[in-house]
């Protein structure tokens, strides 16, 4: 049995998991980043993304969530993400993320394009 | 002497405003549960955040070329009152101590010569300064439509407040609102939030190692609003159990006040009924003894 690292994701409304597992995907703003036991402490910003989360070492994704305004935390306790919004990406409407996304193009908001486009990646994937 | 009639009326009265007092409490106490468990859910973001702010502060020097949330405009001239309250009243003194305490420092800050703006958040506490400071208020954010709050209502106000900042309305900004103790104990409380009063970061280092992704400023940058939008949600959860707090208590006094009213008014009606027997059968009497 490998190693695992204390993992807990809180929104400012709830904490929304907290799990012992082997890996987790972060999409920082400066790239992907896995994070494993023993991963030196860093912070870093997250851009509009689905974090990863692997309970067993080497095993599929078992668990995904989509993160907006988030931001990450590896210390010597385990890794902290603090989101503004997490969504499940199981729960994740396809169809009306795509309407939005329509509607967000049409209306030339970039930033909202950009999330959107994120969110659709994330849920097709 | 009142009628018997109409202490009958008054009692019924009492009554029924008895019932209203008692659904009151219960209904606030229900609600006291769920904005404590809120504020109870909140708790680890809001910790966390603190943490990382704390970290940071110790490894960023506030210097001119820092954000201005953090470094502030280098004027403490206009300040803006944000005062949250509520939207309803029957809450005992729970909007009247944070308008209170508003208007201390609103005055002391007027004694020191600085220009005051206000801005609500919930208009119970805009009344009492509508009378007597009506060209200072801003503006009045409106949460009657909102039962539970969500961070996406504490950041749109925290976003407000840093286009108010940026656009240069304003230098410094402290936040009202009641600290939630217990249900007996709720405490008025100013909160300077703009700019942003660092924790004082352990200098010690025990961090030194720590990566930055991107670099510090970047990430204190980014942090900054979001750290602001987290204080204006952590103090709307605090008033939000304050309110129902002090209306359970509020509403707990004036049932048993109404029962003392309801025995009073009981004795006073007996006797007067008793009287009134009395005062018959005296008349009888005496009428039959006269013949």
């Amino acid at each position: 049995m490998a190693d695992l690292i204390d993992f807990e994701l809180v929104s400012p409304e709830r904490r929304l998991a907290k799990a012992k597992v082997a890996m987790v995907v972060v999409p920082g703003t400066e790239g992907d980043f896995g994070v494993l036991p023993g991963h030196a402490p860093m912070m870093s910003t997250i851009r509009p993304g689905a974090i990863a989360i692997h309970e067993t070492d080497g095993g599929p994704a078992t668990m995904r969530f989509f993160i907006e305004g988030g931001f990450a935390e590896v210390s010597d306790s385990g890794l902290t993400i603090l989101a503004e919004k997490a969504t499940p990406v199981s729960e994740i409407d396809v169809a009306a993320v795509a309407t939005q996304l329509a509607a967000a193009r049409q209306a030339g908001d970039e930033a909202a394009v950009e999330r959107l486009e994120a969110m659709q990646a994330a849920a097709t994937n | 002497m009142p009628s018997l009639k109409s202490l009958k009326n008054r009692i019924t009265s009492v009554k029924s405003t008895q019932k209203i007092t008692k659904a009151m409490k219960m209904v606030a106490a229900a609600k006291l549960r769920r904005a404590q468990d809120a504020a109870e859910a909140a708790r680890p973001y809001s910790e966390r955040m603190a943490a990382v702010m704390a970290s940071l502060a110790s490894r960023v020097t506030v210097g001119p070329e820092s954000p201005k949330l953090l470094a502030g405009t280098g004027n403490d001239q206009v300040h803006l009152l944000v005062v949250c309250s509520s939207e309803r009243g029957l809450a005992g003194g729970f909007n009247s101590n944070i308008a209170k305490l508003a208007r201390r420092t609103l005055e002391e800050l007027q004694a020191q010569g600085k220009t005051v703006k206000l801005l609500f958040v919930g208009k119970k506490a805009r009344a009492p300064f509508a009378r007597t400071h009506k060209e200072l208020i801003v503006d009045t954010v409106d949460m009657t439509h909102i039962k539970t709050v969500a961070f996406s209502d504490a950041k749109a106000i925290a976003d407000d407040l840093v286009a108010r900042y940026e656009a240069g309305e304003f230098d410094v900004a402290h936040l009202f609102f009641s600290t939630f103790r217990t249900a007996l104990n709720q405490e008025p409380t100013r909160l300077q939030i703009i700019p942003a009063a660092l924790p004082a970061g352990d200098a010690a280092g025990a961090e030194a190692a720590v990566e930055y992704e991107p670099d510090e400023e970047a990430i204190l940058a980014d942090l900054l609003p979001k750290n602001l939008a987290v204080q204006v949600f952590r103090a709307l959860l605090e008033n939000a159990a304050s309110e129902q707090g002090s209306r359970m208590t509020a509403m707990d006094s004036a049932t048993r006040n109404a029962g003392d009213m309801i025995n009073r008014l009981s004795i006073t009606y007996n006797r007067t009924r008793q009287a009134a027997i009395t005062k018959e059968l005296i008349e009888i009497i005496s009428g039959a003894e006269a013949l």
